[in-house]
């Protein structure tokens, strides 16, 4: 197969994703590779947290398969893929903590339901992923004590407890200062030269998705326009591509009779 | 005109049996890792804690007031043919057998319940589910499970807790308020109310705690299915006001079909 030969760890297969009648996903194929930081960029409404969601076995397709450390998630049962899940951490874009639990119980939560440690062991583990999200000490504050950057930080300590072979982050810099925004794109590669992880990026954020990627997928409309390397994306002679790297708008072309149909609300 | 009512008729059908499917299989997936070991111990505590103790003051003044207008109705109407020993007969019976686990149900669903269902809906929005999801933590088991145990703990023991508050708020009003005779109040409670009236006031705080749950913990879990067009915290709003509606709908019907097959 492949997928040992060149080191894929996620590959994805013509999948394609409806929200309603609404087509998110058109046709989309991804290789990502072991060890490698791949930063999903796009506008906002381009799929692309879908396309993380279907990743992770959380929004179903209606055709294709994406197979994860070479099983298809696509056709695992639940059982079964609570199982592959072990192997992830997620960061959601807003934390996603536990508002009811501690920083130390949100962070220790799956080593409580994966593990038999003992709760001194558990003590400790957490505070070195506190450590290393530089948030030591604040084990036993509340969530509505920390500020956005904290969430985030604190979500990203959870979410690598368990040393997971894949971190999946859906937008890191969104809502925080250029400074946090920056600490948070240092601790990602980070994180992967320390730990060996396979990351994939979420995000709409230019500047801190050249500095994190290995390599980068631009979206758009639900269709990856392209994947490669930073300089393959800058030299990238679609429209689309350049628009957004450039932070111009996009133009459509617009007809007529199109736009008065619109606005009128009659049927074409 | 006509084909389009009948579409909409059609998707009305379609989608309520749908709801019903997925209410099955949510039930079915619940019950189902309530029967598997191990369980956490704290949660389920701490659910009987929100659900039970939180709830016993409510339930306590909700019994006595319950009680006490039982007696002083009861009193008058059975003054007028000269029968008030049969007082305690009627406020015992009338307790247990309806007025105790349906009001004890109905508090509880404005209590607990709706806050059941918000709370659920919020992690349903703030994507807590999906993480949980995503950390391999099965959400029934982690969240359902324990609301369910506590519930079915919780509610049985708070209609009883109201039986008895009644009773004694009855007491109150009948005999210390309206003079009549304590023997008369407690021997008639005793020769009117049988072991089948307290197995059928159990067996129906017991259906009431399994519907309650299920309905608050169906709508806040399928808050992005049955949202409606609503988002964020409209869509919240709404399931938990559908919670309350409903399992009090449910409850006064469900009542009256356990009613009319023990009775």
């Amino acid at each position: 197969m492949d997928q040992s030969q060149n080191n894929t760890i996620i590959d994805i297969k013509n999948i394609d994703n409806y929200y309603g009648e609404r087509q998110i996903l058109k046709d989309i194929n991804l290789q990502i590779r072991a060890g490698e930081i791949m930063v999903i960029m796009g506008g906002s409404g381009s799929g692309k947290t879908t396309l993380m969601r279907a990743m992770l076995g959380l929004t179903k397709t209606v055709r294709g398969d994406i197979h994860i450390m070479g099983k298809d998630i696509t056709t695992l049962s639940l059982k079964k893929l609570y199982k592959v899940r072990e192997e992830f951490g997620v960061s959601f874009q807003g934390g996603a903590l536990f508002s009811s639990m501690s920083v130390r119980e949100n962070i220790q939560l799956p080593l409580t339901e994966h593990t038999k440690l003992d709760q001194k062991t558990m003590d400790i583990m957490c505070r070195l992923k506190l450590e290393v999200v530089n948030l030591a000490g604040f084990e036993d504050l509340m969530p509505a004590e920390l500020s956005g950057g904290m969430l985030k930080r604190v979500a990203l300590a959870r979410a690598i407890i368990m040393d997971p072979k894949i971190l999946f982050f859906d937008e890191p810099s969104a809502g925080l200062d250029p400074v946090v925004s920056a600490e948070l794109d240092e601790l990602i590669v980070r994180l992967k030269d320390a730990m060996k992880m396979t990351i994939v990026v979420v995000t709409h954020e230019l500047e801190s998705a050249f500095r994190i990627a290995d390599r980068i997928t631009v979206i758009d409309q639900g269709k990856i326009i392209i994947t490669g390397t930073k300089e393959e994306v800058t030299n990238c002679p679609d429209q689309r591509v350049q628009d957004l790297l450039n932070r111009r708008p996009r133009h459509e072309n617009i007809d007529a009779d199109d736009y008065l149909k619109r606005l009128t609300g009659s049927k074409a | 005109m006509i084909v389009t009512g009948i579409r909409s008729l059609g998707n009305k059908a379609i989608n309520s049996t749908y709801i019903v499917g997925m209410m099955g299989i949510f039930l079915y997936q619940c019950l189902k890792q309530i029967f598997i070991p191990p369980h956490k111990l704290y949660s389920i505590i701490r659910q009987v804690h929100f659900i039970g103790s939180r709830s016993t003051v409510i339930i306590v003044f909700t019994g006595m007031f319950t009680g006490m207008v039982l007696a002083l109705q009861g009193y008058h109407n059975l003054k007028d043919f000269g029968s008030t020993d049969l007082l305690g007969s009627a406020v015992g019976l009338g307790l247990i057998q309806e007025l105790g686990p349906v009001l004890t149900a109905l508090m509880v669903i404005g209590r607990a319940g709706s806050a059941i269902c918000a709370e659920i809906a919020i992690m349903r929005h703030t994507e807590q589910i999906d993480a949980l999801q995503c950390m391999g933590i099965d959400p029934y088991r982690f969240i359902m499970v324990p609301k369910f145990v506590a519930a079915l703990i919780s509610i049985p023991i708070l209609t009883c807790i109201f039986d008895v508050v009644g009773i004694l708020g009855g007491y109150v009003v009948g005999v210390v308020l309206m003079g009549v005779s304590e023997g008369s109040y407690f021997q008639g409670m005793y020769n009117s109310v049988d072991w089948s009236d307290v197995q059928l006031g159990l067996v129906k705080s017991i259906i009431f705690s399994l519907l309650i749950i299920w309905i608050a913990t169906f709508k806040g879990y399928f808050l992005h299915v049955l949202q409606s067009g609503a988002h964020g915290a409209e869509a919240v709003s709404r399931v938990t006001t559908d919670t309350v509606v409903l399992s009090s709908v449910v409850i006064l019907a469900s009542d009256y079909l356990i009613g009319s097959i023990m009775l």
